[in-house]
């Protein structure tokens, strides 16, 4: 009989130790909020960025797209993708890619302005594509319920309904849209970098498209009327919120009341 | 009954004005009797008896905030046009009832504190009735004489999910809208009358203009109206039972200790119901619930990335998702004389939901069968104590959180950065042997927390002390228990295994059979609790190894 | 473990006879003596327990003018900003908690702290007396005997026919609650109508897409040309008609048997309302040409005419047959050969219908 009582926990403590970093992450979460704006600069190309932007990718993105970026076993041909996919891919840090998986990461990006400027130059140059959007397009002093029609119907459903993001297939996902520049958004929807769709100007217009980067940059200023919005994941995180928060409190409260007064 | 009353009224005069007014009012319309009855009736007192009462206060609170939602709410699916101050939906088309719903947001004053009340505590409300069956359940305090109590609880679930259900549909929006599209989908997959069932709710195609004030019938009058009825049987039945109450020194089955009802426990039960309100108008006040601004309007062609039910209804959504449609070549939905048979979805629409309640309302016949337990029990089961009672407890909310889980798949997926057929995948092996892991788990922790208490009982409480003994022995002080504490260690039944029984023809049929076979499962890795003599025993043991130790430190 | 842990007769004690109970079982020592409280004994201490009640309702006081002042002070007129709004909600939040809270946690702790705490233990009547029981049952007894049912089948037999029956009115009553289905889930808006084809139009504003407006990679949001304009049924009409339309690469699509001429140079049109459910389909990967569901996670194969891959649909998505119009205009050649979105127990009937 004293072997019994050898070797043995707690089994509450795990389980009080694992509530408690439940409550911790939620709470980051609900706190994790921040507002960031960049504003795009349009510039025309000129010479020397083609040929200092050659010079980038033969010694950066090579390997994977091949000499004169036409494609390799690792990675797709640049020709005819235009300045905006760069610009994109480029610009948010997902080229160079860390290592090769089913989707390219969003990451500090590795070139600064001027280099990712002639790297776009130079893939611009080797065929006919997308180019990086002017400024009028990004004022966002378009119609924002337009904007909003637009994003249910052709982007709530990987996005979210409130960009908060969403799982794609086999480990691929949409990312959320809080923090992304109106020039990164644009560039994605006219050149549907990854997994992503093309919406090209025939599909939706480019005032569709300023609509949209209007609504997204007018409820992710706005924030959440009611408070803390708990990540806009929807009833998931409410139903955790009330089961974690709202019956822990309620039990603290029940533990007080059932206690005796010393 | 008044006669007499006059007769006596000038022999006693009230102390205090409550007693002056008591006196007045029964003298014209009685019910002294009931107050004599109730005004000191005694409840034991312990947190977790508290969930009922925060399951009925959250449906006070509801029935509150939802009258002052019902003056505000059109439960129409007329098309209009947004006018209203929220600026990303500025004159976009939409029904009336989404509308209303936005107005109620946004351009009533309280509007949207009011919604966030009725919505937070309508989770409360479906959660805190799931915390309270648990409770009864893992403390058997289901058992005799409260089987129909039981039962009535678990309607009152199943009406407590319709009304959320039905209230989670009412704005109209694109969430709530596709959610309902699942269940047209759902019940158009049941045979032969499905298509008739579905035109029949939606007066016609979905989603048709008829669904949302049909919805709101029910949701406002039919489905409440019956919950009252519900809680009124189930308190009714409290009364007449009496709470019960955990196994201590002084309690048995045949008293109740705690306090009276007046004062202190009206008290405490009272100024809960405000310890409640508070708790969910914090949560309504710093935490948005159901955004359906950011939905926008139902329309049949959108649809947002994580789409899910309210939690309540998740463990139908997750059974939806983990069902394969197609094995091998083996397709679900097959063709049989000419008619479609959608097994893909009625199996898991149907079949998980229908074990949980089925095995939840027989459970206690169930039981009472295998122990042949007649006796009424009003001293509850520490969960330890009924070791297989809390492993199948354990299992069935372990499958039950199997499917919830899988109802949030895609957002396991994304949040934690792995692949969304694999969170399927390993929920799909999870649904089957979790439950099972589950059981055995809980069985042996449950038998090992009661060898603890026997321990504990004849040894003493450990207190950390290390003391070395003069000869270099290291031992740890064990502090003696004091009668009382140790009585709530040892003071349980411990049944069992039951062998099968001959009837009166003397034979063992097959029926007797399987309930002994059932009876030895339940209870034949029993710890039986400690006795007296154990104790002594235990004690002469320890002055036994002290004199021997004695003798050696003498010898040396 | 002794041998006394596994439930055998324990044999190191004493005798057993009728007495085992008392001998084998601890002796409940009764309800523990009362602990007098601080306050019951210090008067400084139930002066102090007084004054935090008091405390707290003073705090419920100030919770209600905190509501009270956010309820009148913020005005919600025209051009108030979200921010605002959130401040009201926050402010009537912290108001009512703070209202209700005081109040609540006031009486509790005037309960703990100040109002006897003596357990007191009081007996359990049976709910009924053994002779009431009897009596009862007895009476039941007699009066089932009484009616003579279990004499006479014949009486018992129709009654129960009859009262199984007599509910069928009150659910035939209801039968007004929708028309019938007839065949309304085997035909879309997309039947040519007058014998013109619909043009496909962007959802949701209305306009007619080129077929050299699909660029490689595109995914397009279609509705029926003329959807917008009904007056009655819209979104029931729209409920089945919605479309994706992709392009890809005319090489990967590997058309079966009667759908050669269904696509238009690597564009493709498939029902957006999955087999499953009738979620919407959205989710296009245009690399992988694998369509999602996001409701449950049903995944269909673009190049394999959508056949599901993954999750829990067991029919592929209906494809929408389509063509060029003179004007260079992307139509519907014909309705769907299928009937879209859910099944349903006459769909096999419908399907064969709608080809024959």
């Amino acid at each position: 009989m004293k072997a019994l009582s050898q070797k043995r926990r707690h089994p509450l403590a795990a389980i009080a130790l694992l509530l408690m970093g439940l409550l911790v992450t939620g709470g980051l979460y609900a706190v994790a909020t921040t507002v960031n704006q960049a504003k795009a600069d349009t510039t025309s190309f000129n010479a020397s960025d083609v040929g200092e932007g050659g010079k980038l990718f033969a010694a950066n993105c090579a390997t994977c797209h091949g000499m004169g970026a036409s494609g390799s076993q690792a990675g797709p041909s640049l020709v005819g993708v235009g300045a905006a996919a760069v610009d994109f891919q480029v610009g948010t840090g997902r080229m160079p890619m860390q290592m090769n998986g089913p989707q390219a990461y969003k990451k500090p990006a590795q070139f600064n302005e001027t280099q990712t400027k002639q790297l776009a130059a130079y893939v611009a140059s080797l065929g006919p594509g997308p180019s990086i959007p002017e400024e009028g397009l990004l004022d966002e002093k378009g119609n924002a319920a337009a904007g909003g029609e637009l994003f249910r119907t052709n982007c709530a459903m990987c996005h979210n309904a409130a960009a908060a993001g969403g799982a794609l297939t086999r480990g691929k996902f949409a990312p959320a849209l809080a923090d992304v520049s109106g020039k990164h958004i644009y560039e994605a929807m006219v050149t549907g970098p990854q997994n992503m769709p093309v919406f090209n100007d025939a599909n939706v217009s480019p005032e569709g498209k300023r609509d949209i980067i209007t609504f997204l940059k007018q409820i992710e200023a706005n924030g959440s009327p009611g408070g803390a919005d708990l990540g806009a994941l929807g009833p998931t995180s409410e139903g955790l919120f009330v089961w974690i928060a709202g019956l822990g409190v309620i039990i603290a409260f029940t533990i007080w009341l059932t206690s005796r007064t010393s | 009954m008044s006669a007499p009353s006059t007769a006596e009224a000038p022999a006693f005069v009230a102390k205090t004005k409550g007693g002056s007014i008591t006196d007045f009012v029964d003298q014209r319309v009685g019910g002294s009797g009931i107050l004599r009855e109730f005004g000191r009736k005694v409840f034991p007192d312990h947190w977790s008896f508290m969930f009922g009462e925060v399951a009925l206060y959250s449906f006070v609170i509801l029935l509150m905030s939802g009258t002052f939602l019902t003056f505000f709410f059109d439960p129409s699916m007329v098309e209009t046009h947004y006018a209203g101050s929220y600026t990303p939906l500025k004159n976009v088309e939409m029904s009336a009832a989404f509308n209303s719903s936005l107005n109620i947001s946004f351009d009533v004053r309280g509007g949207l504190f009011m919604r966030q009340v009725h919505h937070w505590a309508a989770l409360l409300f479906v959660a805190s009735i799931g915390v309270h069956m648990l409770r009864v359940f893992f403390t058997g305090a289901f058992r005799k004489p409260r089987e129909m109590n039981w039962v009535v609880g678990g309607v009152l679930l199943i009406l407590a999910m319709a009304e959320g259900f039905t209230g989670y549909s009412l704005p109209d929006d694109l969430l709530s809208g596709n959610g309902l599209r699942i269940i047209d989908g759902v019940i158009k997959a049941i045979p032969v009358i499905g298509t008739y069932i579905s035109f029949f709710l939606f007066g016609g195609e979905f989603p048709g203009t008829a669904i949302i004030g049909r919805l709101y019938m029910l949701h406002i009058l039919l489905v409440p109206a019956l919950i009252l009825l519900m809680i009124v049987l189930h308190l009714f039945m409290v009364v007449v039972h009496k709470h019960t109450q955990y196994p201590g020194p002084g309690r048995n089955d045949g008293n109740v200790v705690g306090y009276p009802l007046g004062p202190v426990y009206a008290a405490k039960a009272g100024g809960f119901f405000f310890i409640v309100f508070g708790v969910i108008a914090l949560m309504a006040g710093f935490f948005t619930i159901n955004p359906i601004w950011n939905y926008g309007p139902y329309d049949p062609s959108p649809v947002s990335a994580g789409t899910q039910p309210d939690w309540y209804i998740g463990f139908v959504d997750g059974a939806l998702r983990l069902m394969p449609g197609v094995i091998g070549n083996f397709h679900f939905e097959y063709v049989i004389f000419g008619h479609v048979l959608t097994l893909n979805v009625l199996l898991p629409a149907l079949v998980p939901a229908g074990i949980i309640f089925t095995v939840l309302f027989t459970y206690p016949w169930i039981e009472r069968w295998i122990t042949k337990d007649n006796r009424e029990h009003h001293v509850l089961d520490r969960p330890r104590n009924a070791p297989t009672r809390t492993a199948i407890g354990v299992a069935g909310f372990t499958w039950y959180c199997v499917m919830w889980a899988a109802a949030s798949s895609d957002l396991i997926a994304t949040n934690f950065h792995v692949s969304l057929n694999d969170v399927t995948y390993w929920l799909r092996a999870l649904f089957f042997i979790g439950p099972v892991i589950a059981f055995f788990v809980t069985k042996r922790v449950a038998l090992a927390l009661q060898r603890k208490d026997r321990e504990i009982a004849l040894h003493g409480r450990e207190t950390g002390r290390i003391v070395r003994l003069p000869h270099g022995e290291f031992i740890e002080v064990h502090a003696p228990l004091s009668e009382y504490k140790r009585y709530k260690l040892v003071g349980f039944e411990s049944p069992a295994p039951l062998p099968a029984v001959p009837n009166e023809h003397g034979i063992v049929d097959r029926k007797e059979k399987r309930r002994a076979m059932l009876s030895r499962l339940f209870f034949e890795d029993r710890v039986a609790p400690a006795t007296p003599a154990e104790l002594e025993a235990a004690h002469g043991h320890h002055e036994a190894i002290e004199s021997a130790e004695a003798q050696k430190t003498l010898s040396h | 473990m002794g041998n006394h842990s596994d439930g055998s007769p324990n044999h190191s004690g004493t005798v057993a006879t009728a007495g085992q109970n008392e001998v084998e079982k601890f002796q409940d020592p009764g309800i523990p003596p009362h602990r007098l409280r601080l306050a019951d004994t210090d008067p400084r201490a139930a002066k102090r327990a007084e004054r935090q009640v008091a405390l707290l309702f003073g705090i419920s006081v100030v919770g209600t003018l905190i509501f009270l002042v956010a309820y009148f002070a913020i005005d919600l007129g025209d051009g108030s900003s979200i921010a605002t709004i959130r401040l009201q909600n926050a402010l009537l939040g912290i108001g009512t908690a703070f209202a209700m809270l005081g109040i609540g946690t006031g009486i509790v702790h005037w309960a703990k702290a100040l109002m006897p705490d003596h357990e007191v233990s009081e007996e359990r009547h049976g709910i009924r007396t053994e002779e009431d029981r009897l009596a009862a049952v007895r009476i039941v007894d007699d009066i089932v005997e009484e009616t003579g049912i279990k004499r006479r089948p014949l009486i018992r037999n129709t009654l129960l026919g009859a009262v199984a029956l007599a509910p069928l009115p009150a659910l035939a009553v209801f039968g007004d609650l929708g028309p019938r289905p007839d065949d309304k889930l085997a035909h879309t808006m997309w039947a040519p109508a007058g014998g013109k084809l619909k043009r496909l139009t962007r959802d949701p504003d209305g306009t007619p897409i080129k077929a050299t407006d699909v660029t490689i990679g595109s995914a397009f949001h279609v509705i029926p040309e003329g959807l917008n304009e009904l007056h009655e049924g819209k979104l029931n009409a729209k409920a089945k008609a919605v479309v994706l339309l992709m392009r890809l690469n005319p090489d990967s699509l590997k058309p079966s048997a009667g759908r050669e001429d269904w696509s238009y140079n690597g564009i493709v049109a498939y029902s957006k309302i999955c087999t499953h459910v009738g979620c919407p389909v959205a989710l296009y990967e245009q690399q992988t040409h694998h369509l999602l569901c996001p409701c449950h996670q049903s995944t269909f194969d673009l190049t394999q005419e959508c056949k599901v891959i993954f999750g829990p649909a067991s029919r592929p998505l209906p494809q929408l047959p389509i063509a060029v119009d003179a004007e260079g205009y992307l139509v519907a050649t014909s309705d769907f050969h299928e009937p879209v979105g859910p099944s349903y127990w006459e769909r096999d009937e419908h399907e064969r219908t709608v080809n024959s």
